[in-house]
């Protein structure tokens, strides 16, 4: 498998660390509810299909990654910086 | 048989080689197949179940039979395929699965006991008595069973891995794939052409036909050197590709020519991981045989691979020959046979229709329906096209089933490939892998012709996708046979005897056919109930001749019975090419810290801690146990001053405007209002609430800040940080790096502690300039050091970090101070007898599971400001009472002795799970206070202080009567690291 990093280019997956589905990038407010924390500490879908998932360039520039991948047929349909989609929405 | 003349072989390098213990010879060129078939050797193993006498049956990796085993002890390597191994001199070589002879195998008895030995015998047979199953019936199965055998002995030889990249990788270095190679490198891409052989060229070595006017081999070889004269491709030839996976990888097993292996250091084989743009599969095709009554004797061979030994290894399998086919490439293996003077008793054709100009005796519409002869073939019977049977005597059978396409790489993404009824064979669809065309007798195309114009077509496909420009028109193929490949599909021949499928795990027509019976009809079912295709072959030969039978039995169409999945690896992958280099000490990187010689000089046994390696104790002369090392080491740390390298724990340098505001948001506590010069300790949550980390960070300015965290941690912690950082808030501005491995850091601890700081640093420190959580910069000569006074021991401590170059001599320096005031160096062991008197914590007990609340610290999540963990650790779940949480654990009964991983009771309660009260995290015997120590999470444990709990371990048998009390048992206020 092959991840591309937008600051490095296309590496080996062996360089990345998973983290798992990038919900984590929507951190809920302090007092958001014991719901709200709830999905965003533990609920995940489960998708046949495209999804979006944190990487770890852990072993290149240290960039962490928002990668969409199509579950069912492998395909790396994009990958972006996280920081980068996070100021953009802030 | 070697033929007096022809063959792609050097018949002036004789080889001597040995099998089963008796010598032959061979010549360059060769594999073992050749040479032992050269040398008349038709029996070469015995099969799997039945232990039926076996022979060469095909010319490549498919080979079921001639496995043989090479090498003794810690080389030997079993289940090598004799047609695989290219011929050396001194081969040694063992047949397998026979004893206590190849020629005079007992268990060939199981051969008589076949009926009872049939599809899922050992799910019928064995079922009783139930305790036989472990003790008696598997070793007995085991030991019958099988193919060759591992040696026990560790693996001396050497492999590899290795990675290659390129815009284009084309698998097989036949004509098709030679014409993509050409095409792709023509137009200037990077190509790597990797073929299993060690000649490129594929079936044109086995032929006699001729490309653009020359030899086909001839043509190959040319080709071959004008590619890689080009610059721009890579052949790799002795390498298979293993195996297909995302994005462009590819795994690919490379075996090294004897001569080169047996250099010192250079390995036997290496694993390669290919990662290219584009793929084109041109992997060719294998014949497959026809089951009927008997196939499987030494002799019958498939015609394809007699045809290889004739044509390239100027062999001649059988003296008389009989060939047996459905299809037109029967024919030619009689005609090349024939060319090369071999005696061809009888073409054998199933078709009814089919003719032959050959002069031979041919028998069209006929079918062979059995066999004859003891350890080898002798005769065979046919049955003729009215009905009338004829024996002929030959010595070997030449069998033709028809091609199928090698579509199993095109399958490895998971992808199914179609039935077509030009060929009687599965092809691959459009884009089963992405990034991958199918080129030649892999996609169908079955004449020569037809090859190389599918390898130039694929090729520029795939070079249009990579937007690689190539002229508009194709260059004019050269010339080649295109004749039409007619067949009309034969899978069995029914009547009576066992009629093989399996060659390799040994299952026959009889055995599928009694698997549909017992209704396991669909193929994935039957291939586990027979056992079909699940030797190391994966039923390269016998795959689709099974799932025609299953169909027929089952009275359905081979496309609707379908294939089993095709999963990597292609060929067997020795696990020591794709572990290679990770055995023995490779198997974890080792990280040593700066004063490691030094520690090993003063004969400190050294202990794992994760990666890193650090000093259990210093043993002194008269010292026979740890224990008193350890106690006296503790005692210099109490009483003077010790030495301990903590390097090992992770230090990440924190710099920006933001830095203080970043702090406060991953630790649970403020570290915006910490001044500069000053160390905090911080305890940090995950995101739901539980510990994930505790240690100090100092600020060293402004926007510098220096955080330590624990050793098992650090690289979690630094990848929490980041994460925070960019994902979390990346409009800070703060930027870190881990500096672990630039900063040695010692802890010099002991009442001695400032005396002998003193006594090496420039000036002097004193209370003012480094009070107790104080830190700063120092020199020592030309060397600037950081200073931190902090402390894991509860004594005046400081830590002094070096950069890494001046480790060791701070190191020995320190140490040997630390001895001529009475002290010294202390390793891992007091280091944990020091913390757990004072109560302080490790990964024992930030584990993963404990919250703030459990460890007694949840007044250090601060009320006025956000943090990592901050909601999730508001929980009820997370701060109920009941949770267990930390206390400290002091024998009070008979035994003294507490133990980790001990559970807690109350004093009157079984020691019985739905009685448990809590557990043991750390114990170690406190010289200090002259009695065992431990930390441990006890239900309401806080609550609990004085009561008498009994500790009990099942699993080493140890039960001790123990007072709960709080966590730090020595100097609990702290004064003695404040002073």
């Amino acid at each position: 498998m092959r991840i591309t990093c937008p600051i490095c280019g296309e590496r080996d997956r062996r360089e990345f660390h998973y983290q798992g589905a990038a919900v984590a990038l929507d951190r809920p407010a302090p007092d958001a509810g014991a719901e709200s924390w709830d999905d965003y500490l533990h609920n995940r879908e489960n998708p046949a299909g495209p999804t979006r998932e944190l990487w770890h360039h852990e072993a290149g520039c240290g960039a962490w990654l928002v990668v969409t991948r199509d579950t069912v047929t492998h395909e790396m349909q994009g990958s972006e910086l996280a920081s980068a989609l996070q100021e953009a929405d802030s | 048989m070697r033929l007096t003349g022809g063959g792609l072989i050097d018949r002036g390098k004789v080889m001597r080689f040995t099998f089963d213990g008796r010598s032959y010879e061979g010549v360059g060129g060769d594999t073992l197949a050749s040479a032992l078939l050269a040398n008349d050797i038709r029996l070469v193993g015995r099969s799997f179940k039945y232990h039926r006498p076996r022979g060469v049956m095909t010319a490549g990796s498919e080979e079921p039979n001639a496995l043989v085993t090479v090498g003794r002890g810690g080389q030997q390597e079993p289940n090598l395929r004799a047609t695989m191994l290219e011929l050396h001199e001194g081969l040694a070589a063992r047949s397998q699965n026979a004893w206590p002879s190849l020629d005079w195998d007992l268990l060939a008895l199981n051969d008589a006991f076949a009926p009872f030995l049939g599809a899922g015998f050992y799910y019928k047979t064995f079922m009783w008595p139930r305790a036989f199953w472990e003790r008696v019936y598997e070793p007995i199965i085991r030991r019958a069973a099988g193919l060759g055998a591992l040696s026990g002995a560790h693996n001396t030889d050497t492999y590899e891995k290795a990675h290659a990249h390129c815009d284009l990788l084309v698998i097989g270095a036949g004509p098709a794939g030679l014409m993509a190679a050409r095409e792709a490198a023509r137009a200037g891409a990077d190509v790597i052409v990797v073929d299993e052989d060690n000649r490129p060229g594929g079936r044109l070595n086995a032929e006699t036909e001729e490309v653009d006017g020359k030899p086909g081999y001839l043509w190959a070889q040319e080709l071959v050197a004008e590619l890689v004269a080009m610059g721009n491709v890579r052949l790799m030839t002795r390498t298979t590709v293993t195996g297909v996976y995302d994005q462009g990888s590819f795994g690919a097993l490379e075996r090294l020519p004897a001569e080169v292996a047996a250099r010192p250091g250079a390995p036997r084989e290496c694993f390669w991981r290919i990662a290219t743009r584009r793929a084109v599969l041109a992997a060719g095709s294998l014949e497959r045989p026809v089951a009927f009554a008997g196939n499987d004797r030494p002799g019958i061979m498939m015609a394809g691979a007699v045809r290889a030994y004739v044509n390239r290894w100027a062999v001649a399998p059988g003296r008389c020959v009989a060939v047996f086919g459905n299809n037109d490439d029967a024919h030619r293996t009689a005609a090349d046979l024939m060319a090369a003077g071999v005696h061809v008793a009888a073409l054998i054709d199933s078709r009814p229709d089919a003719r032959s100009d050959l002069d031979l005796p041919f028998y069209a519409g006929a079918r062979v329906c059995g066999s004859s002869g003891r350890k080898g073939l002798e005769a065979v019977d046919i049955e003729l096209a009215l009905g009338r049977r004829e024996k002929i005597r030959v010595d070997c059978l030449a069998v033709s089933g028809g091609w199928n396409p090698s579509v199993h790489l095109a399958c490895h993404m998971g992808g199914r490939p179609e039935w077509s009824d030009d060929i009687a064979g599965f092809v691959p669809r459009d884009d089963m892998v992405p990034g991958m065309a199918v080129a030649g007798a892999s996609a169908g195309a079955m004449s020569t012709h037809a090859c190389l114009k599918s390898g130039v077509e694929a090729a520029r496909t795939t070079l249009s996708e990579l937007g690689i420009k190539m002229p508009d028109k194709a260059p004019a193929l050269p010339q080649a046979d295109d004749a039409p490949y007619r067949i009309t599909p034969l899978w069995q021949v029914h009547g009576k005897g066992r009629a093989w499928l399996d060659f390799q795990n040994d299952v026959t027509v009889k055995d599928v056919a009694q698997a549909a019976r017992e209704n396991f009809r669909s193929v994935e079912h039957m291939k586990r109930y027979t056992t079909q295709g699940m030797a190391p072959d994966q039923g390269k030969n016998s795959n689709v001749g099974a799932l025609a039978v299953l169909a027929d039995a089952t009275g359905r169409s081979i496309p609707q019975t379908g294939t089993t999945t095709f999963r990597p690896p292609y060929v067997p992958v020795p696990i020591a090419a794709m572990g290679a280099g990770a055995q023995g000490q490779g198997f974890a990187p080792r990280r040593l810290t700066t004063s490691h010689a030094a520690s090993q000089s003063m004969d400190a046994p050294m202990i794992e801690v994760g990666l890193w390696y650090r000093p259990s104790y210093f043993p002194r002369a008269g010292e026979t146990s740890w224990r008193q090392s350890c106690d006296r080491e503790v005692a210099h740390v109490r009483e003077a001053v010790g030495i301990a390298d903590v390097s090992t724990l992770g230090k990440i340098d924190i710099q920006g405007a933001d830095a203080a505001q970043f702090l406060d948001f991953v630790y649970t506590n403020t570290f915006s209002t910490l001044k500069a010069g000053r160390v905090r300790y911080g305890l940090m949550l995950r995101e739901d609430g539980h510990v994930m980390d505790d240690g100090t960070t100092a600020r060293l300015g402004q926007d510098h800040f220096v955080m330590t965290t624990t050793t098992a941690a650090a690289g979690q912690v630094m990848r929490h940080l980041e994460f925070v950082h960019q994902c979390l808030c990346p409009g800070l501005d703060v930027s870190m790096i881990s500096v672990t491995e630039q900063w040695a850091q010692f802890a010099v601890a002991g009442p001695k502690s400032r005396d002998l700081l003193n006594g090496v640093l420039d000036a002097p420190v004193d209370a003012e300039r480094f009070p107790f959580m104080g830190c700063g910069e120092v020199t020592l000569g030309d060397v600037e050091a950081r200073l931190f006074r902090i402390s894991f021991s509860g004594e005046h401590a400081y830590e002094i970090a070096v950069p890494a170059r001046y480790g060791e001599s701070l190191f020995r320096l320190l140490v040997a101070r630390a001895e001529e005031m009475g002290g010294g160096a202390y390793g891992m062991e007091a280091l944990n007898v020091l913390r757990l008197e004072k109560g302080l914590l490790t990964h024992a007990e930030l584990h993963g599971r404990t919250t703030a609340f459990d460890i007694g610290m949840e007044r250090m999540i601060s009320a006025k400001k956000d943090c990592i963990g901050k909601a999730a650790a508001a929980r009820p779940g997370l701060t109920d009472p009941d949770r267990e949480r930390l206390v400290g654990l002091k024998p009070v009964g008979a035994v003294k002795q507490l133990t980790a991983g001990a559970h807690l009771f109350g004093e009157a309660d079984a020691a019985t799970r739905e009685n448990d009260q809590g557990y043991v995290t750390s114990v170690g015997f406190s010289p200090t206070l002259g009695h065992f120590a431990g930390l441990g999470f006890l239900k309401r444990g806080p609550e609990r202080h004085g009561e008498v709990i009994r500790m009990v371990d099942h699993l080493r048998g140890i039960e001790a009567l123990c007072e709960v009390t709080a966590p730090a048992f020595f100097d609990p206020d702290g004064g003695r690291a404040r002073d």
